[in-house]
């Protein structure tokens, strides 16, 4: 039952990535990607990793995939309802996903994969809030300096003089 | 907390039957519960609208229409004939897709705005153990699968291929991504003292101490935070400028008739719905009895707290927010996009931030 549902999700996630590159139009694209990150939540999920797979959803589908359509649909003349994508530097592009396949191929093969009995369903919220405010303090605050840069930065630049 | 979902696998595990159909069948089960929930709710939610409204403005119509030969007039089922009406013509009517438009997209959008309501059903406790499936992580599933909603109606405005449905599209996305900050930011607040995102835990909290918004000062403060900015985020008047009726005939909708444009309308109630349980059972005690709290013959008043009128309180507490989103709408005139902003980003988000602060700072000192 469990292996089905996750063949599924799996295959969900691979074909809307393979239609996020394929399709012509970059507004089919963006939505194709919205299953794609809502079938990788679906993953976590089967990880028990509840809290990443939400965050997965607020953050990516609810933020991220909502920025990049709103940049695509402001960028381009959104009157006519096909907005061609670019095919330009598939060379250089196809280098370096090349590099990134062999990265990720090696990575597979040499990480010691953990096979065993079946977690227990705890939650996750505690101990990941735990970490972040013991051990990983100085890390978790450094991340939140540098965003809050970046915030104050795109909101200078978007100031008109 | 037990939930529907493991009492049902519990109750088919007797039957010693495969797991491979035992599942599916109980989430069949689960999603026609929710569905048939919807369409009540959206139903019911209609009527009681247009009777508020009358009542508010003198609206003659709502007050009249009766049914099958029963005449409506001044009576209480005046105006009841109009919803069934309503249903039925919307099933009937033809769908039109405009020639310009995106077809997948625009077939696709309803459905994607139907499911982030209906996924956060499944979350949503109605009562003590009256819930589909009961996650650790509750509170924050919730805001999680309504964030999903945006996008159906980003390309709900972008593929009708129409001026009116984009402006409306632009301000719903712009609108709704503002205010989830506010309504994170006090839920927060609620998670922070009761040390859990689980809904369960949070009314047990409640129970042991007393309900959220007379926790302290600024959880009192937070729930109207809340409160104001879930009417926004459900996009009704007087934050209702994705639809703007003056402006933008119905903004994201414009192009939408028949049966998809019912699913965006039971979508839309079934989110007032959604967040005024929420708010209910994450301020206002959720099924705890309000007349226990306030300690009116307690001895007497205890058979009123069981667990099978959990659900009327919990609905009570959610229709009194609904009707005051009502009294809302039939009252304050719509805002402008300037002051929305400002109210989201100038007033709110600093409140909320300094109102984290300080009920920190109330949890270390008492």
């Amino acid at each position: 039952m469990g292996e089905n549902i996750f063949l599924m999700i799996a295959g969900l996630v691979i074909a809307s990535a393979f239609w996020v590159v394929f399709s012509p139009n970059l507004i089919h694209s963006a939505v194709s990607l919205l299953f794609t990150l809502f079938g990788t939540a679906g993953l976590y999920v089967f990880l028990y990793a509840d809290f990443i797979a939400a965050t997965q959803v607020v953050i990516y589908v609810g933020g991220i995939l909502v920025l990049i359509i709103f940049g695509v649909m402001l960028t381009n003349r959104i009157d006519t309802p096909s907005i061609a994508a670019g095919s330009a530097n598939q060379f250089i592009g196809g280098i370096g996903a090349f590099a990134i396949f062999v990265m990720q191929i090696g990575v597979i093969f040499n990480t010691p994969w953990q096979i065993g009995n079946n977690q227990s369903r705890e939650t996750t919220v505690d101990t990941i809030g735990k970490l972040l405010l013991n051990e990983y303090l100085l890390p978790f605050e450094i991340v939140s300096i540098l965003l809050l840069a970046a915030l104050m930065g795109a909101a200078l630049l978007s100031r008109r003089n | 907390m037990t939930s529907i979902f493991d009492s049902l696998q519990i109750t088919f595990s007797g039957l010693n039957l495969d797991l491979m159909i035992v599942l599916p069948a109980i989430a069949l089960m689960g999603g026609t519960v929710i569905f048939l929930l919807m369409a009540v709710n959206a139903l019911v939610a209609v009527y009681f609208e247009r009777k508020v409204s009358a009542f508010m403005q003198d609206r003659l119509g709502p007050m009249e229409v009766g049914i099958l030969g029963f005449k409506g007039g001044k009576r209480f089922w005046g105006g009841i004939g109009q919803t069934l009406a309503d249903a039925i013509k919307l099933l009937v009517k033809e769908d039109i897709l405009p020639n310009d438009a995106d077809r997948v997209l625009m077939i696709l959008a309803p459905f994607i705005i139907f499911t982030g309501a209906f996924l956060t059903f499944i979350g949503l406790p109605f009562a003590e153990n009256l819930v589909i499936s009961d996650f650790n992580i509750g509170v924050f599933y919730i805001v999680a699968m309504s964030s999903v909603g945006v996008i159906g109606i980003i390309l709900a405005g972008w593929s009708s291929n129409n001026k009116w449905s984009l402006y409306g599209a632009m301000r719903a996305a712009a609108q709704i991504i503002s205010y989830e900050i506010p309504i994170g930011l006090s839920l927060l607040l609620v998670v922070l003292v009761a040390g859990s995102l689980n809904f369960g835990d949070i009314v047990q909290w409640q129970a042991d101490n007393r309900w959220f918004i007379f926790h302290s000062p600024f959880s009192f403060l937070a729930f109207f935070i809340f409160f104001i900015s879930i009417v926004a985020e459900t996009n009704r008047t007087p934050f209702d400028i994705p639809e703007a009726e003056s402006e933008l005939v119905a903004g994201w909708m414009t192009e939408y008739s028949g049966f998809r444009w019912a699913l965006f309308f039971l979508s839309e109630y079934a989110n007032m719905l959604i967040v005024s349980i929420v708010a209910s059972t994450v301020f206002l005690g959720g099924w705890l009895s309000p007349l226990q709290m306030f300690n009116v013959l307690p001895e007497a008043w205890l058979f009123l707290d069981g667990p099978t009128l959990g659900l009327f309180w919990v609905f009570l507490k959610a229709i009194i927010l609904i009707f005051v989103m009502m009294w809302f709408r039939w009252t304050f005139p719509r805002l402008r996009v300037d002051q929305l902003m400002y109210l989201c980003w100038k007033v709110f988000i600093p409140f909320g931030l300094a109102n984290l602060f300080f009920i920190s700072l109330w949890e270390l000192l008492f």
